[in-house]
């Protein structure tokens, strides 16, 4: 089998998430990995010293400056002949993306895949994870999505392990057009790929006590995330959302504070290897998932919290 | 302004699903059915647009059961104008539904398709892109604010690291995200009004869809439970814990 990973960059680096991806594809083919962008080149060398891949294929094009789902699929659809599976990240990157290449390939898309059974057979989560779905593939290709918390990162290596392929864009018109990207510039660590996540809910309070929950992840290095209620409250940015709809994370350490646990957050931290709850309800639901809780006034037990590990 | 919306009938999102124990699937019998909460924000905005005059019809679309007109009755409550039922029995896959809705975009052609970005039961996230892909239309997903201005959608869509924005020509797919709006609730008159709107059923068959699954479900299990975990007392034992029991930090 011949796969295909659809790399998801900045034009400069790769995004890590596409190391799990790596390792999806690993389990189903031989793994050739794709960069689509302008000047990108950095990227390619980058992704050639990613361990055991075949080839990098690279279509560097202005017209990928900002590329559109209707420009990207027109070139996947072309390069799809030649590979058994194409794979995406399941990040806003790739879910807006992949379905188009599946219905033009007229295959039924796997979406969010979180372990490889056989060459065919996939389990994936539904119902905000609370059941997980074993499914078997009777199309041709596969089109899959991958949850890649769920895989660990392929490593990168030293030296190049692949070759170097150019490919030419393929232009397309299309009715969209790009006006622009609003996006978080905060020196902190990306939400998906940090290893320590301080997350708030409603219980701050207000948009300044989420201050609070900022100042105690630059403490520990870590990357800040919110319950979707302290989003639609205003305390913070859309991007930093956990959970069914936002994102989906994994870290070492998920520190939550003053979020009661709706099982649509549950769905994007619960596989976090360590989750501390701080919250004042002891019924919060959050606490049946905490490996260690706090029944406290997050007022009082963030800032102690703080004092204690400077020491 | 003609707006087409794409609703599906699902789990209610209040409700803890149960796994039948042979593992066939999700329990729905008995358990209450709601309109998918992201296809509420889909019609909230299309009535939106007919109450500021930038909308004169709004047609509604839901695939499924006999029980789906209960859906589509909740819509055209909130303020659509008549219905299209696609009814089957069969259990349809993104792809399949995305195709349904082609046909029936085909027959109604609207300026406007407006759906939820995802459903809450499979929570795959392909029917918009797929629908516009096979439309040729423009494709703007995840938006949470939207303006119809000169013939163009300009749509702020939620992505990884923030917002985009996109300026699409009409006709086309635009998926909704949590933010756009707050859907209004249906009352009682309203949707005693609602009865009397128009409802047409049609069978998949008409349209010429081929229900066949691509994907075999064999099997639907709950994920793997998280060990109960201890209630810690104070900070000092959280962060003696966390150094030397659970050595993350």
């Amino acid at each position: 089998m011949r796969t295909l990973v659809i790399t998801e960059h900045n034009n400069t680096q790769l995004d890590l998430q596409t190391l799990g991806v790596v390792n999806c594809a690993a389990q189903i083919g031989a793994v050739d990995v794709l960069i689509v962008g302008s000047q990108c080149q950095a990227v390619a060398d980058h992704s050639a010293k990613i361990s055991g891949i075949t080839n990098v294929l690279v279509c560097d094009d202005p017209l990928y400056a900002n590329p559109l789902a209707e420009t990207l699929s027109a070139l996947l659809y072309e390069l799809a002949d030649n590979y058994d599976a194409v794979l995406a990240p399941s990040t806003t990157f790739g879910k807006n993306l992949m379905p188009r290449l599946a219905v033009l390939l007229d295959v039924q898309q796997i979406s969010d895949v979180c372990a490889v059974i056989d060459h065919h057979t996939f389990k994936r989560p539904i119902y905000a994870g609370n059941a997980i779905e074993t499914v078997r593939s009777r199309d041709d290709k596969l089109i899959i999505t991958v949850r890649t918390t769920a895989f660990q990162a392929t490593p990168v290596g030293e030296t190049k392990e692949a070759p170097i392929q150019t490919i030419k864009a393929v232009p397309v018109t299309t009715p969209t057009t790009f006006v622009c990207d609003d996006l978080d510039a905060s020196d902190r660590p990306e939400l998906s790929s940090a290893s320590i996540i301080v997350s708030g809910g409603r219980g701050l309070g207000c948009a300044e006590n989420f201050s609070l929950v900022q100042a105690l992840a630059d403490q520990l290095g870590g990357a800040v995330g919110a319950s979707r209620a302290a989003v639609d409250a205003g305390y913070i940015s859309n991007d930093h959302q956990v959970g069914q709809t936002g994102k989906i994370v994994a870290p070492k350490l998920y520190i939550a504070v003053g979020l009661s646990g709706a099982i649509q957050h549950l769905a994007g931290m619960k596989d976090s290897h360590i989750i501390v709850a701080i919250n004042c309800d002891p019924d919060a639901p959050i606490f049946k998932v905490a490996d260690y809780g706090l029944v406290a006034d997050l007022f009082k037990a963030i800032p102690e919290l703080a004092q204690a590990l400077k020491q | 302004m003609k707006i087409l919306v794409a609703i599906k009938r699902v789990v209610d999102f209040n409700v803890n699903i149960h796994i039948k124990p042979d593992g066939s699937g999700i329990e729905t019998d008995g358990v209450k059915m709601s309109m998918n909460p992201f296809d509420e924000i889909a019609v909230e905005q299309a009535v939106q647009f007919k109450e500021n005059g930038e909308a004169n019809e709004i047609v509604v679309t839901s695939i499924g059961s006999l029980k789906c007109s209960d859906t589509l009755r909740t819509a055209l409550a909130m303020g659509a104008d008549r219905g299209v039922h696609v009814e089957t029995n069969s259990h349809l896959e993104p792809l399949c539904i995305a195709k349904t809705l082609h046909a029936v975009a085909v027959q109604e052609m609207p300026d406007l398709i407006l759906l939820g970005k995802q459903a809450i039961d499979d929570d795959a996230n392909q029917v918009p892109q797929m629908l516009s892909t096979l439309l040729q239309w423009g494709q703007g997903t995840f938006v949470s604010k939207l303006d119809i201005i000169d013939g163009m959608a300009k749509v702020v869509r939620e992505i990884d690291g923030g917002l985009q924005t996109l300026q699409i020509s009409l006709p086309c797919v635009i998926s909704t995200d949590l933010r756009l709006n707050k859907p209004r609730f249906v009352t009682l008159p309203n949707l005693m009004k609602a009865k009397k709107k128009p409802i047409e059923t049609v069978s998949l068959e008409s349209l010429g869809i081929d229900p066949t699954p691509r994907l075999d479900i064999l099997t639907t299990s709950a994920p793997a439970p998280r060990q109960a975990g201890q209630i810690v007392n104070s900070v000092d034992e959280l962060v003696d814990r966390l150094r030397h029991e659970a050595k993350v930090i």
